[in-house]
């Protein structure tokens, strides 16, 4: 084993899982908390397990012990209790509920380690709050061999495993009961018609986001956790529209997250020459956020950026067929030759004109010669399709639609653009003219 | 933060719990304990109010954990202005610059929050957890790449996040009180503008606000309060002053005048007790006292108010479960004379805690009476329980003609028949009944 490899065993293998497995662990449970519009319930949690892990850790003095774990576990249930009975008894909305009793619990704990402080005791809420992912290390064989061995594992800490444990059951819980998670999520009515219990899911989903938030965070701190509870669900809920690619993309978010978080805040300050690393668990939930961005703007289906890119191609389009109509109508009225400022005025605007004149002349379908627009033969074709279309919807909204001949016209303008297939008037037989007279095109 | 009384210098060192002296304490919550401790006391509990007056409107546009965003949003803000000073050669630990970076960046979050709402299929919750928690995230890589650096004041930006009354000078209370009583004096200026959008934006829109600038203005103010309570309560506990006493309040009252008082009056004393209790005993951190004390509040305002609170609830539900049991109990009997049914079937249909206390409660009221071990009705019983079997009746025969019911589906309701029904009506009903072959027993009017 060479010293390099050593050293990334020792140092940074631990952290990285426990960053990786926090990620993944949450961020499959995050997609039905962020589907049922309770991704807050993360951040509620994790800042009210402060006092478990406190009392806990007062109890045993044990920074990693099971009490604190336990206790973080009990104050995480009872949060999700508390905000409930709040919200119902109180009537108060689910919001201000969970700021509420989260806050109370925050305060709670802050000051029962002010009075740890007291009896000499270190317990920062710092590490809480940030993770202490570089207290896990881990003292590597020197060989391959004994690499598994029962001696070997068992130095690793149990952070590590209770991490292992969480995202097995959180995996298990969603492959089993996929199918209720589904329904109890979108339908909670008819999960209860389907007869299974949707609140008996909702709490066992709640008990598994505790358990996955106390786990992390004893590694990683509870930023990480909410990120990791919301980012990932929320980049996933940009990417897909289906439950089952939405959870595994929300899987494949929360380990680029792990990876890349820990590479950016473990590596990469060193070879930008920062004298430290900077804290791991704040650079995942950044990298979350940049991914989270990259998806707002760039999802092929939702994405701003792909939507305002799809939005001026089909203003484009339009406006590329007004000017063709606009040019086949001159023709009909015996000009084949139009100057440009008529056109923009039919158009709308010289910008309007110039956009479609750039495409039609890019497609073959205008020759623009001095200050004068004409159709070629090709874009003579293009044009009595739509002005066809025009008039087939105007005879239509006439004799089927039951308008007046002399309303029908700026509805025929929108409708005239319709390109879907399932939506074209078709040719009535006998009817040769539109409603004001007008010849409609073959 | 220490007392300057005499014979009180504590330093940190100090981890023995020494109790105040009366006279301190007396002096402290007098505002008589020193100039600097007097006005943390003071600026603090401006603040509470300034937060319960403004949070109250949070609450009702629904906007309190877009509050609990904005405060963690400020975090890389705080942490960017302090490097921007460091590099420039200044004190790292300016308090009006580091505020001023945390509000903007503040600003930021929530922006970036109402972007996504709107342009994303993101929902608020998703939104607004992800603000907070990648803006906190950025704020603590930052705060760590602080740490590398080699820079003095490092330690004061600690108590940005937690927050710590003894951290702070005279000029950063008068800072902090100074912008509570801004954003309660704008709060009043505003109050019909704030009131019409958080009950009716679709009314305040017509009626000629503007419901965005109105919306913005309210940011504002979340904005002056969470910078404000930042030093003294932390930023992830000034969001508490901003929900707790508002939510409380929300109990006493269903009137908006009313609940913006209470609501101040709340934030204020936690505000004033919370610093108080801070500056006499040690390790008592003023936020979290502070957002304990509005807590307790609550919890006595949940419990104890008089028509909303849970107490009230339960025994309105009480009374009522009462009620219909008696009414049970009443109907049974009257039948049984009748029919010579026995007791147990009523008793079965009630449970057991109020199968034990119906009987008493009737023989109280004058309507029954135990003879040789048997509940029998008195001359009033017979009255009321001829008045509800009638009643019992009337309903079923009217659920059976009127609302097209099965026979078997039709049940009591509480309701006196005669209230409802015009009396025609009820005759039509009776001669139904008595049609079927069922008794009906006379009313008192018919």
């Amino acid at each position: 084993m060479s010293p390099s490899v050593h050293r990334f065993l020792s140092i940074d293998m631990l952290p990285l899982l426990a960053a990786t497995l926090a990620a993944l662990s949450c961020g499959l449970l995050g997609n039905f908390l962020v589907l049922r519009r309770l991704s807050l319930m993360g951040d509620a949690i994790s800042h009210a397990v402060l006092p478990g892990l406190v009392a806990g850790f007062l109890l045993t003095g044990e920074r990693v012990g099971a009490a604190m774990f336990l206790g973080a576990a009990g104050a995480g249930l009872a949060t999700v209790i508390l905000v409930e009975v709040v919200r119902r008894m109180g009537r108060v909305e689910a919001g201000a509920a969970m700021g509420v009793v989260f806050s109370v619990m925050f305060a709670l704990g802050v000051l029962m380690i002010e009075q740890a402080a007291a009896r000499r005791v270190d317990l920062d809420p710092d590490c809480v709050l940030h993770g202490q992912l570089e207290m896990l290390f881990w003292f590597p064989p020197s060989n391959w061999d004994s690499f598994f061995s029962a001696q070997t594992l068992s130095l690793v800490p149990r952070q590590i495993y209770s991490l292992m444990g969480v995202t097995l059951a959180a995996i298990l819980f969603i492959a089993l009961f996929f199918k209720e998670l589904r329904i109890a999520s979108f339908d909670p009515a008819l999960a209860t018609s389907q007869g299974f219990n949707a609140g008996a899911i909702n709490l066992v989903l709640m008990i598994l986001v505790a358990a996955a938030t106390v786990a992390s965070f004893e590694a990683t701190g509870s930023i990480l956790v909410v990120a990791m509870l919301i980012c990932p669900a929320a980049i996933a809920r940009l990417l897909t529209d289906r439950l089952a690619g939405q959870v595994l993309v929300s899987a494949a978010a929360a380990l680029l997250c792990g990876v890349l978080g820990y590479a950016a805040g473990a590596f990469a300050p060193e070879r930008l020459g920062l004298p430290s690393a900077v804290n791991v668990a704040g650079m995942m939930s950044v990298v979350g956020g940049l991914l989270l961005g990259g998806a707002v703007l760039f999802s092929p289906m939702h994405g701003t950026l792909v939507r305002a890119i799809r939005r001026r191609r089909l203003a484009g389009q339009v406006a590329l067929e007004d000017l063709l109509g606009a040019l086949f109508r001159a023709g009909e009225a015996g000009s084949s030759r139009v100057p440009r400022a008529h056109l923009a005025h039919a158009l709308g605007g010289q910008d309007r004109l110039a956009r479609a004149l750039a495409l039609g002349v890019h497609a073959g379908f205008v020759q623009v010669e001095a200050d004068e627009v004409a159709l070629s033969r090709q874009g003579t074709a293009a044009a009595a399709d739509t002005v066809r279309r025009h008039r087939l919807w105007e005879a239509y909204l006439v004799d089927e639609a039951g308008l007046r001949a002399d309303h029908v016209h700026g509805v025929a303008e929108e409708l005239e653009h319709v390109r879907d297939a399932r939506a074209q008037p078709s040719a009535v037989p006998g009817r040769g003219t539109d409603p004001h007279g007008k010849q409609i095109p073959d | 933060m220490n007392v300057a009384a005499p014979g009180a210098a504590r330093s940190i060192t100090d981890v023995g719990d020494a109790w105040p002296t009366l006279e301190q304490v007396w002096n402290t919550l007098t505002l008589r304990a020193g100039f600097n401790t007097t006005s943390v006391v003071l600026g603090t509990s401006l603040l509470g109010v300034a937060a319960g007056v403004v949070g109250v409107f949070a609450l009702l546009r629904k906007r309190s954990l877009t509050a609990d965003a904005l405060s963690h949003a400020t975090l890389p803000g705080i942490a960017l202005a302090f490097i921007l000073v460091a590099l420039a050669g200044g004190a790292g630990r300016s308090v009006p610059v580091l505020l001023l970076g945390g509000a903007a960046s503040g600003i930021l979050g929530v922006l970036v929050i109402q972007g996504l709402i709107r342009h994303t299929r993101l929902t608020e919750d998703a939104a607004i957890g992800v603000v907070l928690s990648v803006f906190f995230g950025a704020g603590v890589v930052l705060l760590s790449i602080i740490q590398s650096m080699r820079t003095g004041g490092q330690g004061g930006l600690r108590t940005f996040i937690y927050g710590q009354t003894a951290a702070i000078t005279r000029q950063d209370a008068v800072l902090m009180g100074a912008l509570a009583l801004v954003a309660i004096v704008l709060a009043a200026l505003l109050f019909k503008e704030l009131t019409a959008v958080c009950f009716d934006d679709a009314f305040a829109q017509v009626s000629g606000f503007s419901v965005g600038l109105i919306d913005l203005l309210m940011m504002g103010l979340i904005v002056m309060v969470t910078i404000g309570g930042m030093q003294a309560v932390g930023l992830i506990l000034v969001v508490a002053m901003l929900i707790i006493p508002p939510a409380a309040a929300r109990f006493w009252s269903e009137r908006l005048s009313v609940v913006i008082v209470v609501s101040a009056l709340i934030g204020g004393a936690s505000g004033y007790l919370g610093s108080a209790v801070s500056a006499l005993l040690p390790r008592k951190p003023a936020g979290a006292v502070i957002v304990l004390t509005a807590g307790m509040i609550f919890l006595l305002s949940l419990l104890a108010a008089p028509s909303r609170g849970v107490i009230a609830w339960a025994a309105r539900r009480a009374r009522l479960r009462l009620r219909i049991s008696s009414e049970h109990v009443l109907e049974a009997l009257f039948d049984a004379e009748h029919t010579r049914e026995q007791l147990p079937a009523a008793r079965r249909a009630l449970g057991l805690g109020t199968s034990l206390i119906v009987p008493i409660l009737l023989r109280a009221r004058g309507l029954a009476q135990r003879e040789a071990g048997r509940l029998v009705l008195t001359e009033a019983g017979r009255r009321e329980g001829a008045r509800i079997s009638r009643n019992h009746r009337l309903w079923e025969q009217y659920l059976v003609s009127y609302a097209h019911v099965a026979p078997s589906h039709v049940d009591w309701s509480v309701d006196q028949v005669e209230h409802v029904l015009g009396a025609d009506q009820v005759r039509e009903l009776e001669s139904a009944l008595r049609a079927r072959g069922v008794p009906v027993p006379a009313g008192a009017t018919s």
